[in-house]
């Protein structure tokens, strides 16, 4: 008994223990984030109050009136936003593109610029403006659906801009669509319902919520699980293998031949 | 020497059954015959090497394969360990290459071996022709072995493609439909080729299968005559060498295959073999889940061949629309012809390369000892200008990710590639001649005056000079010992004419010579050599009078 206790002191004094008491702190601490963060956010839901509707309205004046226009009609420099609904609004806000920096083929994901309160101000006083697609109903973004059906309709509807691998894709013209693996549920419904910027709408008409649910479970499923070869080299296919396979592959074998033929000489 | 008269003792089993096999086979004479051959010391030559064992890997893994896999196009339900391909809909054949990488005991590895040592086999055998190339080794008498290597070439590409489809997934069927519409693309006989092929309209139901054999048959067995004529001939014609004092086209200096070669061969195997089972298991290659079974309505953003087959696919991005024109009912589909004469032009070049060279120098000599590359300038600056002319049509293949990696526009970057595979190649060409010519001068000049040695002197009429220090011999061999030959001009036949075959000899003879640099000659040193010891007497005299 006495062993034991000299023992677990002395590990206690050991340089490693320093290390694994951090390593254990950041774990907590790291996992009890995720999943803190991942609790709240899919259950934010816009209650459109007229106290939200004006404080949205003040942050709009300040920050978006200049190019969208005072009553959100659009300018020659940005479109009206009168009936994009909340969902365009969190959509582009939330992801860091709006506000945007620069006027360029496409917005670029950005640091977020709004507190998720300001970001729902600014959806409820843009919807409250007239009807359009809302933020999503939480139980179409928990990625329980049929991961199968889903990759299905992933590959005939997204994987010809998105890459089968969502890697993304070039478009024409310097616009391009993004890769998805940093992209959250709601992120991915809300693109879905409003097609923001290049992106075509798929309302629910064309692919139901639940087949939404599906595609959203696919790409969890992707986010979630890395290769089982090995390092992906990006999912670019056989660009990135060919580079690998000259630069690596082939490059390692000359400086072993060149290693080889210099020994004997 | 003394060993060789003594009998074989036949107590021992080991001497028993060499000596049965000797009586039999004449085993002494073959092991003499080729444990004799000599073998330059290069790391260059090792290249073909290289290629050579990542294709005995590819038969070893392919075999592997071939016990898992079923080339069926009939379909199935998915019931595998995947989930998010569960119930799915596809071919058996991608059905069985899952079930290779998810349920067979090192099926994955194996896959990923037999894809990366193919990529590999391409690459090593594309550098072992440059190195060909660009030394002059394939000069008489070894034209047709160039020629036996480039079959080797294309066939390896040939046997990536068919591999490249047989897993029946997303990305491999969009591959087979590019082949499709560019089949379809040939006038009037594409469309009954491509409903041969593909047993009626694309995807139809046989050509898996078709591809299969054509994988683990025909090919294979084609690319194993072939290596056999290409070591064969390379025996007979001994390999070449780099010129150095001692090293010339009359011999061959080197070790010989019986030990050294045998044991560092076999030793480069294994590292080979090694380097491709670490990368294979680290690195993800091809990762056919991802991709779905084959479907012809789908196409995924970033669909490229493997990369050997990248410089045809670039040759078909670059192509410049609009050409199309109708001849009756009929529309030439130019964007596909443009793109598939210029492939083959480019590789038929390739081929006759060395014919049109030996025609142009007249040269009937033997050559054992190899050209450093900037002593043919011209030989050199062509093959810069092909490399640089394949490498646009490679980079075609990827715009749409150089556009996205690079943030530019795709159209802006296709529109770049069709001006650089005009201009780069006519700019590497110019570049590369007046770099080799400038090396050329340079090498003349430290042949003629030796090295400079830093030492200022200065004589006692005021004058200052440099000491230039003469070279070692062996160093001034390999400055001097090249090739030189003179442009040609058109001489009339018998008959008292010049035809347009001996014009055009002519000229391209100027073209190939008319700005070279003759070697420094045996006079030339020697009058600089005089030169030279005259002001080293001044300046000894010089030094011996400050005394």
């Amino acid at each position: 008994m006495n062993q034991l206790r000299r023992r677990i002191n002395g590990m206690r004094r050991s340089p490693k223990a320093l290390g694994i008491v951090m390593f254990a702190g950041l774990l907590v601490v790291g996992t009890g984030y995720t999943t803190v963060s991942a609790a709240v956010s899919p259950d934010r839901e816009v209650v459109r109050t007229q106290e939200q509707i004006d404080l949205g309205k003040k942050i709009f004046l300040a920050n978006c009136a200049s190019c969208h226009g005072k009553n959100a009609e659009g300018t020659v420099n940005a479109p009206s936003l009168i009936g994009v609904g909340e969902a365009s609004v969190d959509f582009q806000v939330s992801t860091g593109r709006m506000p945007g920096a620069a006027s360029g083929p496409q917005l670029e994901v950005k640091p977020v610029q709004f507190t998720l309160e300001e970001i729902d101000a600014m959806a409820a006083y843009v919807g409250s403006l007239a009807d359009g697609p809302s933020i999503p109903d939480a139980a179409y973004l928990q990625a329980n659906g049929n991961a199968s059906s889903g990759g299905e309709l992933f590959r005939i509807n997204c994987a010809m801009c998105h890459n089968a691998a969502g890697a993304g894709g070039a478009l024409t013209e310097g616009k391009y669509a993004p890769q998805l693996m940093g992209s959250s549920a709601k992120t991915i419904y809300e693109a879905m319902i409003t097609g923001p910027q290049n992106m075509p709408v798929f309302n629910d008409a064309n692919i139901t919520p639940e087949q939404k649910n599906d595609i959203i479970t696919y790409l969890t499923y992707l986010q979630n699980n890395s290769s089982v070869g090995g390092e992906e080299l990006g999912s670019l296919g056989p660009v990135s293998e060919g580079l690998l396979a000259w630069l690596g592959l082939l490059g390692l074998l000359v400086i072993i031949a060149v290693w080889l033929a210099a020994k004997s000489n | 020497m003394s060993i060789m008269k003594e009998a074989p003792k036949k107590n021992t089993f080991l001497a028993g059954t060499a000596n049965y096999v000797d009586e039999r086979v004449g085993a002494s004479g073959i092991l003499k015959e080729f444990g004799r051959k000599i073998f330059p010391d290069h790391w260059s030559f090792m290249l073909g090497e290289v290629a050579m064992y990542s294709f005995f890997v590819l038969l070893l893994s392919g075999t592997f394969l071939t016990f898992f896999y079923d080339p069926s196009m009939a379909m199935v339900r998915y019931d595998g360990v995947y989930a998010p391909l569960k119930d799915a809909l596809m071919s058996k054949a991608y059905e069985t290459s899952l079930n290779i990488t998810f349920e067979v005991r090192g099926g994955l590895l194996m896959r990923q071996v037999h894809h990366w040592s193919a990529l590999l086999f391409v690459a090593a055998a594309g550098l072992h022709m440059l190195r060909v190339f660009f030394t002059g080794a394939f000069r008489k008498p070894r034209e047709l072995n160039w020629v036996v290597g480039f079959v080797l070439f294309v066939l390896g590409m040939a046997a990536g493609f068919t591999g490249y489809s047989l897993p029946d997934d997303l990305l491999s069927g969009n591959g087979l439909r590019i082949i499709d519409g560019m089949i379809k693309g040939v006038p009037f006989i594409g469309t009954g080729i491509s409903s041969l092929l593909f047993g009626g309209e694309f995807p139809g139901h046989v050509v898996i299968g078709r591809l299969y054999a054509l994988h683990i048959m025909l090919i294979p067995a084609l690319i194993l005559v072939f290596l056999a004529i290409h070591l064969f001939m390379l025996i007979i014609h001994k390999h070449t060498h780099y010129s150095g004092p001692g090293k010339s086209d009359t011999n061959i200096v080197g070790y010989p295959l019986m030990p050294v070669y045998v044991a560092k061969a076999g030793g480069f195997f294994f590292i080979v073999f090694g380097v491709i089972m670490v990368i294979s298991t680290f690195f993800t290659i091809n990762p056919i889940w991802n991709y779905g079974g084959y479907d012809p309505s789908p196409v995924s953003a970033g669909t490229q061949p493997d990369w050997y087959i990248g410089w045809l696919d670039g040759a078909l991005r670059l192509a410049p629309t609009g050409l199309e024109f109708m001849i009756g009912d009929y529309t030439v589909s130019m964007n596909i012809l443009l793109p598939l004469v210029i492939s083959l032009v480019f590789l038929a070049l390739v081929a006759i390369y060395p014919f049109i060279e030996n025609w142009v120098t007249g040269d009937k000599r033997e050559h054992h000892a190899l050209d450093r590359p900037r002593n043919a300038p011209t030989r050199t600056a062509i093959g810069a200008a092909g490399v640089m002319f394949y490498a646009v049509l490679w980079a075609g293949a990827s715009t749409d990710l150089i556009a996205t990696h690079f943030k530019m526009s795709l159209n802006q970057v296709l529109l770049a590639m069709q001006i650089s595979l005009i201009l780069l190649p006519i700019a590497a060409f110019y570049v590369t001649k007046r770099v080799c010519l400038s090396l050329q001068r340079k090498d003349k000049e430290i042949a003629i005056h030796g090295r400079e040695s830093g030492r200022i002197v200065r004589l006692p009429h005021g004058e200052y000079i440099e000491v230039h220090e003469p070279l070692d011999p062996h160093d001034l061999y390999k400055l001097v010992d090249y090739k030189d030959y003179k442009p040609t001009v058109a001489r009339p036949n018998a008959q008292g004419k010049i035809t347009v075959a001996a014009r055009m000899r002519a000229s391209l003879s100027k073209f190939y010579f008319q700005d070279r640099i003759t070697p420094a000659t045996k006079t030339e040193i020697a009058e600089a050599t005089h030169h030279a010891h005259e002001i080293e007497a001044q300046v000894q005299k010089a030094i011996e009078s400050d005394k």
